[in-house]
Order: C-alpha cells, then structure tokens, then sequence
C-alpha cells in the first residue's frame, strides 16, 4: 500500500500557464512588431477605407444609398440566400458527420475528401456549372420546362432567387460538415452505444448523447457557413443577372462600384460598410462562440 | 558540494513552489527529489537546469554561481519526463544533436554517437524515429541524447513515468547500473517512494516546497524527522487517539501516533517464544484478515484502535475474532511538523533482536 | 476458409444518414461539377485543345498561378510570423487581433476588393506611397499578389495555430539545454514539427488564390496587353460579354478544375510523406 497524499495539482500544470510571456528580447520584440504591422496594413486599413470612403460625401448620402430600393432588395435576397443555404447545409453537415464518424465503411475517406471540393473550386466554376446544368444550354432545362408545363408554374433555376441559393450552398457546402467531422471523431461512439445498450432510440441518442458534445461545433460551422453565404460573390455572379431582383448585397457593391461615377462609388462604399458590420458582427459571434466552446471543454 | 543549492525561493503567482531550499550534494551521487505531485520537486530540478529562474538564492555547480549562465551553457544533461525526443530526427540525429551544436567535428561525432548507441545497447536502431521505439527504448535515446555532449551533471525528470509497470523496475535496474558506469552526479525526480529507495544514493524528500528531510534511504526510513516523511515513507497508519498501550506512559493520552506494520508483533498466547514478552504486551481481536500474496495483513482491535500487522504464512493460521496478543515494539508519535521516536518502555534489557 | 460475417451496426441511422449526405452531394455538388465535363467533351478534341492554347487563356492561367504562388509565399511566412505572436506572446490587444485574423473570410469578396483597389490606385494611401518608389500597385500584377495574400493569410495562420499551441515545450526545453541557438532550435526542430501544417495552409491559400474572383478583378485591371486577367475573370467574360460562349467556359473551368484537384493531391501526398518521416 503507497500512501498517495494529494496535494494542489497545481504546480506541474503551472508551465502549461507560461504559454504567452510577454516578448523579451530583440528578435521577440521584431517578431511581433512585423506581425502586427501587417495586421494593420492588411487587415485593419481595408476597414478603415470602407468606412472613410462610404462617409466621404455626407451622412445623407450614406443614408440614401443604403436605402434605395436596390440595396434592400439586395437586402432580402442576401438574407434569403443565407437562411436557406445554412438550413441545407447544416442537415447536410448533421447527416455527414453522423455517417462519416460513427460508422466504418469503405470508400470512407474518398467521401470525406469528396465533401470538401468546394473549399478548392473556384466560385466561377460553381456558378457555371449550375449553367451548364441549369441554363439555357443546360441539360436539365428541357426537364425543368416539363415539370413547369406539368404544374402550371414558371421556375427557372439560373438567373433566378433559386439560382442564387443553389450557388451559396455550393461554395458554402461543407462549412458545417467541417467543423463536426473532428469533434465528433474525437468523442468516439462509446457513449452513443451504451446509450443504444439502455435502450435508447435513435433520435434520443442524438439529442441526448451526441448533441451537447457538438453544439458549440455546430454553431461555430454554422456562424462560419453564414458569413461565407451573404458574402458570396463570384458564384452567384455568374447566375443572377436582373439587378434590384436577383442581386445579392455583394453584387449591389459591385454594380454601383461599376457605374463608375464618383457618387455611386461613394454609394458603393457605403452598402459595403454594411457588409463590413455584419461580418464584424459574424465575427464576435464566431469569437464568442469559440471562447465559449473551450471553455467547455 | 559539487551542486548546492543556496536559500532559493519560488513562485508562480501566489503558489509557493520553493520555500528557502538549501542543500548540497556531492560529486558522483545518484539523488533522488522524492514528494507527492504538486511539492516543488521538479521545480527544483528545473531551477538546477536554468530552464526556470529562482526569485532569490543561488544555484551552486562546482562551486561557481551559476544563476546567470543560460540552461546550454551550464554543462549539464537532461531526460525530460516524456523524453521530449526531436520526432523528425533519426535516433542516430537525435543523440548528435548536441554534439552538432557545438560544431564538433563529423568523425568524432560519429564516434561519440556510436560509443553511447552501444553503451546504451540500441545498435541497429539508429535509423530509426522515436515514433517507432518501445517506452523503454525511447528512455535510453533520451539518456544518450543527454550524455552525449559528456555533461558533468545529469538531470532527470520522472524518468520512469512514462513506462509501463512491468518493464519499469527492469529500467530502474539499468539505469542505476548506467550512471554507476559512467560516474556521473544524477539528480532525478520521482514521486514513487519504491523507485527513489531502490535507485538513489541519496533521498531528498519535499512536500509543498519545503525540504522535509535530506538523507540516504536507511536513515530516511529509520529516523524520519517530519510528520510529513514519517508517513509518506513506508507503511503506516496513523492512529489519532493512542493512549494506555503498555510501554508507552511516557506518550500523553490522546496523542497522534504513526505505526508501521513491521512495529508491531501479534501472538498467540500460547507462544513460548514470545512467553518473556507477555507483560509488554496487549490483547486484541482479529477483526479482518487480508491475503497480500506473500503474507497476511490483519487488523485487530486493541484498546479501542485498530492496528494493522504482517502475518508470515509459515506461523499458525488464525481466524477472525480470535483474542491475540500484540506487541508494539516502537511508535513515532508526531507532533505539530515533527515526528519522534518512542520504544517500548517494557522491553529494556530484553534482546529484541534475538527474536 | 471461414465466411467473414457482416459486421452489426451498432448505432442507428447509418443508411438514412448515408443515403442523405451522398444524395446531397450528388445533387448539389456532384452532378453540376461533372455537368462541365460533359458539356466540354461536347468539343472535339481540337476544339478543346484550340480554346485553352489561345495565348489570352495560357496567359491568364500564368497569371493566376504565378501571382497565387507568390502570395501563397508571402502569407507563409507572414503567417507564421502572426501564428507564432500569436501563441508566445501576450500583449494588449491580441484576443481582437486573433479575432481578426478571420475577417478576409467573413468580408465579402466584393467589398474587399472594390477596397484594396482604391487604397493601391495611384490615389490611395498606400498606392501614391508605393507609386513614390516606382511600384505600380492597383491594375498591375502586384494588385493582383496584394488581394490574394489578403484572401489568404487566414488560411495559413489557421492551419498553424493548433500546431504551434501543442508543441510541447519541453522539445524546445530540450533542444536549449543542448546548448542550440533560438535560430538554430527554431530551424532543426520547431520548424519541421510545423511543416506539414505549413503546408497544408500554404496548399489551401493556393488553391483559393488561383480560382479567386471578387477581391481581386477591381484591383487586377483585368487588361489582356498586360497580362493582368486571372482564368476566373477569363471564364466570367465568356458567361457575360455580348456573344455567350459557354463551350470555351467549360473547357477553361475543367483545366482550372483540374489544375486545383492536381495541386490538392500533390499538397495531400507532400503532407503523407511529411508526416511519414516519423515513422516508416
């Protein structure tokens, strides 16, 4: 018999604390000087320019830009694009991970690697294959042309709402999968099988089992899937055409940016620095959410 | 001394990890740092090192100050609790490595690695990456990664700590035999009491960054001088209200007592061979009795406290309930911090040790 | 032999939820993706060939991957430059500085790149100062390098990060008492433990950075006689401009698809044997 007389367990882990000293030294003090002049240069400038530029002309016209009828259309189709593509994407990223970790099968790993090629397609590329599927020479029209006979109705899937959505799900596909797939590995599947041994049914093992390990992963890839949608813009470029109908906020930017006239660039500016807010507010989100996780943990 | 440490002091926020340690240590010793998790022990030996700073006092190697000379420059060889091996560098790359730093020359870096490959006995394993060595042979590429600079201290942290039960006491065997055949000054820091008995020269033993007790095992064993020590050393149950055994009047009612299995003798009383010691001893009940593979443990009752003893499988088998005689032969009666050592009063002039 | 017996699923759902992720993938993902094969081998080969050799097509691709490249580079060692900060050090300001780090992923592509055109046109603040030494930022090549290590850092400071904060410190502990430089533990024994993570941020900037669009066609200048088009502005021109030649997109998306998949194998093996040199 050893006599084990605890102590605070404090000491050995203290080192672990030591992680961020504060920079001694020449070479640390260089270190981060560099780190945080680029962070200036090439992160905290940019945002200091939209909102210099969008301001220049005055407050009214900062106002009426971000009114006028075209940017709140924009408005709608955005937030319509976003909730949508992260309502699929998240059924679609439960499902994934669901099947991918909790179960061994072959041809697992090409399906893993498969799910993350929109992370590496250029979003032209998505856009244009929603054409060619969808479009005026895609080979899917004359079917979706039956169907509309058929019903009575006149959906057309490009240069369309419904174009715009499919195109920010595909570049925003595996933002949730993503994020689970890790967690969700790491936390195995002992606790879902003994749940399944006490005779628990499937949709309890999930809601009472699996879930709170996930539910900061979940939000995290959610915030992550959002931030990615609303600010789109190559992708859904390609398929939507009809401004003030079809235009997302980032095409808006674009179009008054194009327009080429001092005043519409200072308007596009300013429908930027409301993009610029939302992805600020994404990012506390985001930031909140992570601290909140490891906490957790 | 050739390390001594002088008056230091520690803290990492408001926890005390040093509390004025001093002590010295002579040249060619194997001394281990022995305390629960948490006391400060490898505090200290990191102090040693130079990887950690002391707020105040000095650190003494071979009689020069060493607290401003940085952890490479400080001659020594350390075995960190994990190895800490570098993972994309051979086994071979991993013992050159400090020889390669101080810009040795390629033939007598060869040289050197081979020397301690095969002092170590992992010939043939020189190609290879820690990941695809066993615990123990990842243990002597760490011993020889450290030796090989020729440091005149070696440093070692937990060593056995990440090693599997079974192979650790074949490891703690080796090691000894290692450092004996290189002849070098070895600190260690372990928390097994076994290890630090059965492998050091000398024991250093600190609780909450205090050093309780500095000696070799024996006079650890036999004389502890803290409460602290005297349990945490060996076996013993520590008895709150020991009062009225006989031999002991000198010990107050009602005082804190430690007593360790081997202090205590349980007879029938029918035993000839203990018949001279009848007076000094007390009745007691068996009130569990427990196979520990080589012996029996029992605990019996006596005066109201429960004393627990070894029983040789050799003698009579007793049962439980059965009235037995117990003998103490001494306890440590401990008082605030301090331990002290009491005999039983009863047997002065009878020869114990003929028993 | 025995008859190796079919394994028993334990846990539920594991149809339902196979059939749902591989239907999805197909319909979404899958089937409009193989939509520009089929549509290209609608071309004869010499079609093919004759619209992805025009010297405006070889060019962008040039374009896009050498700018990519460089960037790519760039946010490598800037990358670790702010990763390491990042988790060594403490100073004011860095939990917003970390939150940052996210904001080329957050900000739409659009906003970032109508802003960088304007801050490096000849007009803006650090055009006119770059355009005092003779660079020429806005509408030249070195706009084109500037939005992509702006899309880009985040990929590689990310993929450090994790890396950097689980290194123990006892290997730099180790190194140190063996009397190694910084420089010299810093080269020989942190910076292979990070080189897998380096790459895989390095590959995964790359790859955005040759399909990117919306940050970097305003500051691009996207004139052909300076070879300043990247292939996704080719490919949006064809989509857009009076006569729509959806044949030369698709044959000009299926070389960039291709060209990102290749380039996502070669960073995915360079990773296995990275990661192999620890054990074979």
């Amino acid at each position: 018999m050893k006599k084990e007389i605890v102590v605070k367990e404090k000491a050995s882990n203290q080192k672990e604390g030591k992680r961020g000293t504060k920079p001694h030294g020449l070479v640390p003090c260089l270190l981060l000087g560099v780190g945080v002049l680029f962070f200036l240069i090439m992160l905290v400038f940019p945002l200091a320019e939209v909102i210099y530029r969008s301001l220049k002309e005055g407050l009214e016209v900062y106002g009426a830009a971000i009114m006028a009828e075209n940017t709140l259309s924009a408005l709608k189709v955005t937030l319509i694009a976003t909730i949508i593509a992260v309502l699929v994407n998240t059924f679609f990223g439960l499902c994934a991970s669901w099947c991918l970790t909790k179960f061994d099968f072959r041809g697992k790993n090409i399906l893993s690697t498969l799910i993350d090629i929109p992370f590496s397609v250029s979003p032209v590329i998505a856009g244009l294959a929603y054409l060619m599927v969808f479009g005026r020479m895609g080979w899917a029209t004359p079917y979706v042309e039956k169907i509309n006979e058929f019903l009575g109705t006149d959906i057309a899937l490009v240069f369309s709402v419904p174009g715009v959505v499919l195109a920010t799900i595909f570049v925003t596909f595996p933002f949730v999968s993503r994020e689970l797939i890790p967690v969700m590995q790491a936390q195995g599947t002992a606790e879902e099988e003994a749940a399944v041994m006490l005779g628990a049914k499937g949709s309890t093992v999930f809601r009472k089992v699996t879930f709170p390990h996930i539910k900061w992963a979940l939000l995290y890839g959610i915030i992550l899937c959002a931030a990615r949608a609303f600010g789109e813009f190559g992708a859904v470029y390609a398929v939507s055409k009809a401004r003030g109908k079809t235009f997302t906020l980032p095409l808006e930017v674009d179009a008054l940016y194009m327009a080429g006239s001092a005043e519409s660039i200072t308007q596009a500016f300013a429908v930027s620095s409301l993009l610029v807010l939302l992805s600020i507010i994404i990012l506390v989100l985001k930031q909140i959410v992570e601290y909140r996780g490891k906490r957790e943990l | 001394m050739y390390v001594e440490m002088k008056h230091i002091n520690k803290n990492f926020g408001d926890f005390e990890a040093a509390k004025d340690i001093d002590f010295g240590i002579e040249q060619g010793k194997l001394v281990a740092l022995l305390g629960p998790s948490g006391s400060g022990k490898t505090t200290i030996l990191r102090m040693i090192a130079g990887l950690e700073t002391q707020d105040s006092g000095d650190v003494v190697i071979e009689g020069e100050v060493v607290n401003d000379i940085p952890a490479g420059k400080r001659g020594i060889g350390f075995v960190f609790q994990n190895y800490a091996l570098f993972r994309y560098m051979t086994v071979w790359e991993n013992i050159a490595f400090g020889l390669r730093v101080k810009k040795t020359s390629k033939k007598e870096i060869n040289k050197r690695v081979k020397e301690l490959v095969q002092l170590v006995g992992l010939e043939g394993m020189e190609k290879r990456y820690p990941d695809q060595l066993s615990g123990g042979q990842r243990q002597r590429v760490a011993f020889a990664r450290a030796l090989a600079p020729s440091p005149q201290l070696l440093l070692l942290d937990e060593p056995f700590a990440a090693i599997d039960a079974k192979v650790r006491k074949e490891l703690r065997d080796w090691l000894k035999k290692m450092i004996a055949k290189v002849g070098i000054t070895s600190i260690f820091v372990t928390h097994d009491q076994d290890e630090a008995v059965e492998v050091a020269d000398e024991i250093i033993i600190i609780n909450e960054g205090k050093l309780e007790q500095m000696g070799t095992p024996v006079e650890i064993y036999k004389r502890p001088k803290t409460s602290f020590v005297s349990q945490f050393i060996g076996t013993s149950s520590v008895i709150d209200s020991f009062a009225g055994f006989k031999g002991f009047d000198e010990i107050k009612e009602n005082s804190q007592v430690i007593i360790r299995p081997e202090f205590v003798e349980v007879f029938k009383s029918d035993n000839e061979k203990f018949k001279s010691l009848l007076p000094a001893s007390e009745e007691g009940v068996i009130t569990e009795i427990s196979f520990r593979g080589s012996y029996l443990e029992l605990t019996l009752e006596v005066n109201g406290v429960s004393i627990t003893a070894n029983r040789s499988l050799e003698r009579r088998s007793v049962e439980i309930g059965e009235r037995m005689h117990v003998l103490l032969y001494r306890v440590y009666l401990l008082e605030e911090d301090d331990a002290r050592l009491y005999k039983n009063s009863l047997l002065k002039g009878v020869d114990v040790e003929a028993l | 032999m025995a008859k190796k017996q079919k394994s028993k699923r334990v846990l539920p759902g594991f149809g339902l939820t196979m059939g749902i992720s591989v239907a999805m993938f197909s319909l979404l993902i899958f089937i409009p993706l193989a939509s520009i094969l089929i549509y290209s081998f609608r071309m004869s080969f010499g079609e093919f060939l004759e619209l992805i050799t025009r010297s405006n097509v070889c060019q962008a691709f040039a374009t896009s991957i050498t700018c990519a490249f460089i960037a790519s580079v760039i946010n490598c060692i800037f990358g670790l430059i702010l990763a390491w900060v990042l988790v060594r050090y403490n100073f004011p300001g860095k939990r917003l500085m970390d939150g940052m780090i996210e904001l080329p992923f957050a900000i739409p592509t659009s906003v970032a790149g109508i802003t960088l055109s304007k801050m490096y046109s000849d007009q803006g603040f650090f055009g006119s100062l770059l355009e005092k030494v003779g660079i020429k930022a806005s509408y030249s090549k070195v706009g084109i390098v500037i939005a992509l290590v702006f899309v880009g850092i985040p990929f590689v400071v990310r993929a450090l990060q994790p890396v950097l904060e689980k290194l123990p410190e006892s290997y730099e502990e180790a190194s140190e008492i063996l009397g190694a430089s910084r420089f010299y533990t810093f080269r020989r024994v942190i910076l292979p433990e990070l080189t897998p993570a380096l790459l895989a941020g390095f590959g995964l900037a790359l790859a955005r950075g040759i399909g990117e669009y919306g940050s970097v066609i305003y500051i691009s200048g996207n004139s052909e006689r300076e070879g300043t088009q990247m292939v996704s502005y080719v490919i949006m021109q064809k989509l857009n401009s009076g006569r729509v030649d959806h044949e030369g997109a698709a044959a000009i998306a299926l070389v960039l698809l291709l060209i990102s998949f290749l380039l996502l194998f070669i960073v995915n093996m360079v990773q296995v044997i990275a990661g192999r040199r620890t054990k074979r």
